[in-house]
């Protein structure tokens, strides 16, 4: 089994973000960059299965300076890697770039996260999945292979759905479908060395611009209750906020 | 050129979000100086149908077909892309919704269309098409131009009020060319809680941390929600411990949700549990240390002993709704 794992890389969870140039631009100053963990997710799983199955994981990014991440991917575990050069302008651009990958490298399954944790898009997946015209299995919190079947469970509002498909396929990844690897010594080492292929992008899809950033309102400040007469509260969120 | 929205349903039964979408729609459609237009997939009762033209829809189609009976995003999407082709539809609605979230981008790579998710705000068509979307995991806002003249807009559940603004109108069924062949996945089962509020859904939440000792404590939080009609929900380390089942953990890593009310109790408030709850539109925090984290993103605060406080808030919420 092929297996073409998207990788996006992310500021680390823990950043405080904050905007440069008139708050048109994300302040990368002293950000770690992490593999978005929803990948994370994704590669384990993909490397799960070709332990079991055969087969070998390659990673892919869109983006300029991202090299250091991708050797993470590599040290987690995975064959290769290649590297589109360019801007991760939108999700079209982006999904445009991996469905070519994918096609002109004859995967069998596409595996994405649930969502990038900058942009929280999560339209990756299901953009790849119409233009391949492949299934899509999206958000899963399980996946299995037999044969050519693939059997998954995904998330539906308020629930979960089973639901069966043939490769090749699309998947995103949902918490709890696997615990993610860490790279060891040996992985960190061997990293270095594994095949990482720069290809230049598929001109077109300039469908968006982040122009402009904000940060949400501070709130007004919290308005303290007394706790011998925490009832109020229920009064106030009635009466005042009318939320109950 | 029409605006086109997604009206979803479970079994006959339509979403808010999809009432909020309709009425999104009727807005932006205003300001563009078109129609609405509301398309529901696989629907089959006439009154839930003609009920959505009361949330701003001037037409209300409804595909038709053996296939259409449960969600598939591929032959949801082909079939949804044929409806609106017909109307001219260039700008497309769909509510963040799980499936929404599957169908959006199959529809946006149909139509070759600029594509935003996460939108929290009406579009500014002042100048080009600008939305606001929610980024970094509810931290940060960011503002889109979309510039290509077909769009899908994917909006976040619970950003836009549903506004019965309209009157009902007669739905009419389409049949569209969509066979078994469209069919990539096929739904094996589907199992949903009955009876409670999806946290996804849910206008209050009562939310449980640490703070609660273990999950003997959870009676109280259950009973406050149930006297609020509301959701429960709880923080990472609660699911991790298995004290709640993980469906509840929201947060960076669980389910992110936007509801009118937000209770937090005995939850420090860590910046990852805030990035999934950070923009409900109140916040109320329950916690014995006035340091915590939490009191700087709450609305409402209570300085104490949850064991304390709780029993006065279920029996007050018991006299509200008495
Ligand atoms: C990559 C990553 C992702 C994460 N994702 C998530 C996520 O999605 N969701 C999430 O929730 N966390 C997440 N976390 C964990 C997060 O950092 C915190 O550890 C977690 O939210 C803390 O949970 P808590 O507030 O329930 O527990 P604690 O931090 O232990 O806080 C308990 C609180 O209860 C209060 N308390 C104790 N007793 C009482 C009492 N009797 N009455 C009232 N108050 C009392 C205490 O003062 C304290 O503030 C993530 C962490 C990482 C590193
Ligand atoms: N620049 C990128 N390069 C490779 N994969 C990406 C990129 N951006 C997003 N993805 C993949 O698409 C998923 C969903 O991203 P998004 O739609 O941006 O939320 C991510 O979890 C990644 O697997």
């Amino acid at each position: 089994m092929k297996i073409l794992v998207c990788i996006s890389v992310v500021p680390d969870t823990t950043t405080k973000i904050t905007f440069t140039d008139a708050n048109s631009k994300f302040n990368t100053a002293g950000v770690q960059f992490i593999v978005n963990p929803y990948d994370e997710l994704a590669l384990t799983k993909a490397l799960e299965l070709t332990e079991q199955y055969g087969g070998t994981v390659t990673v892919i990014n869109v983006g300029t300076d991202t090299e250091p991440v991708i050797r993470k991917a590599l040290a987690i575990g995975a064959t290769d890697a290649i590297r589109v050069n360019a801007e991760p302008k939108d999700a079209m651009f982006v999904a445009a770039q991996i469905a070519a990958q994918a096609k002109a490298g004859g995967f069998d399954l596409v595996f994405t996260g649930r969502e990038s944790i900058d942009y929280n898009g999560g339209m990756v997946a299901g953009l790849v999945a119409e233009m391949l015209d492949w299934p899509l299995l999206n958000v899963v919190t399980k996946i299995e292979v037999n044969g050519n079947t693939v059997l998954a469970t995904r998330d539906i509002d308020g629930g979960k759905e089973d639901l069966e498909c043939q490769l090749p396929c699309v998947a995103s990844a949902q918490k709890d479908l696997c615990e993610p690897r860490i790279p060891n010594m040996r992985g960190i080492m061997g990293a270095r060395t594994k095949p990482l292929n720069v290809v230049e992008p598929f001109a077109g899809f300039d469908f968006a611009d982040y122009h402009l950033y904000e940060l949400p309102p501070a709130k007004q400040g919290v308005r303290l209750i007394d706790p011998a007469n925490a009832g109020e509260l229920i009064d106030l969120l009635h009466n005042e906020k009318k939320v109950i | 050129m029409s605006v086109i929205v997604f009206a979803e349903h479970n079994e006959n039964i339509f979403k808010k979000s999809s009432f909020e979408a309709i009425s999104y729609g009727k807005d932006l459609a205003d300001k563009l100086n078109t129609n609405c237009v509301a398309v529901a997939i696989g629907c089959s009762d006439t009154n839930a149908l003609s009920n959505l033209g009361k949330y701003g829809a001037s037409k209300v189609l409804n595909a038709t077909g053996n296939t259409l009976k449960v969600f598939e995003a591929a032959a949801f999407a082909k079939a949804f892309c044929e409806v609106a082709q017909s109307q001219s539809g260039n700008v497309v609605i769909i509510s963040n919704t799980y499936n929404g979230k599957s169908l959006a981008p199959r529809v946006a790579a149909r139509m070759n269309a600029s594509i935003v998710s996460g939108i929290v705000a009406m579009a500014d068509t002042t100048s080009g098409f600008s939305v606001k979307k929610s980024c970094f995991s509810n931290k940060a806002f960011t503002y889109v131009q979309m510039k290509e003249a077909n769009k899908v807009l994917a909006l976040v559940p619970n950003s836009y009020p549903a506004k019965e603004s309209g009157s009902s109108v007669t739905p009419e069924n389409v049949s569209v060319a969509v066979s078994d062949a469209d069919i990539k996945t096929i739904s094996k089962s589907i199992s949903t809680v009955k009876g409670k509020v999806p946290l996804t859904e849910a206008e209050v939440v009562v939310s449980g941390g640490r703070g609660m000792k273990g999950p003997e404590n959870w009676g109280m939080i259950e009973e406050l929600a149930e006297w609020l009609g509301a959701a429960t929900a709880c923080s990472k380390p609660v699911a991790d411990m298995d004290w709640r089942p993980h469906s509840e953990h929201v947060g960076q890593t669980g389910i992110t949700i936007k509801p009118n009310l937000y209770m937090a109790i005995g939850i420090s408030g860590a910046i990852q549990h805030l990035a999934g709850v950070g923009s409900s539109k109140v916040i109320c925090v329950i916690n014995k240390d006035p340091e915590a984290p939490f009191f700087k993103a709450a609305d409402y605060g209570i300085v104490g002993d949850a064991f304390e406080v709780l029993p006065q808030l279920i029996e007050r919420a018991k006299q509200l709704k008495a």
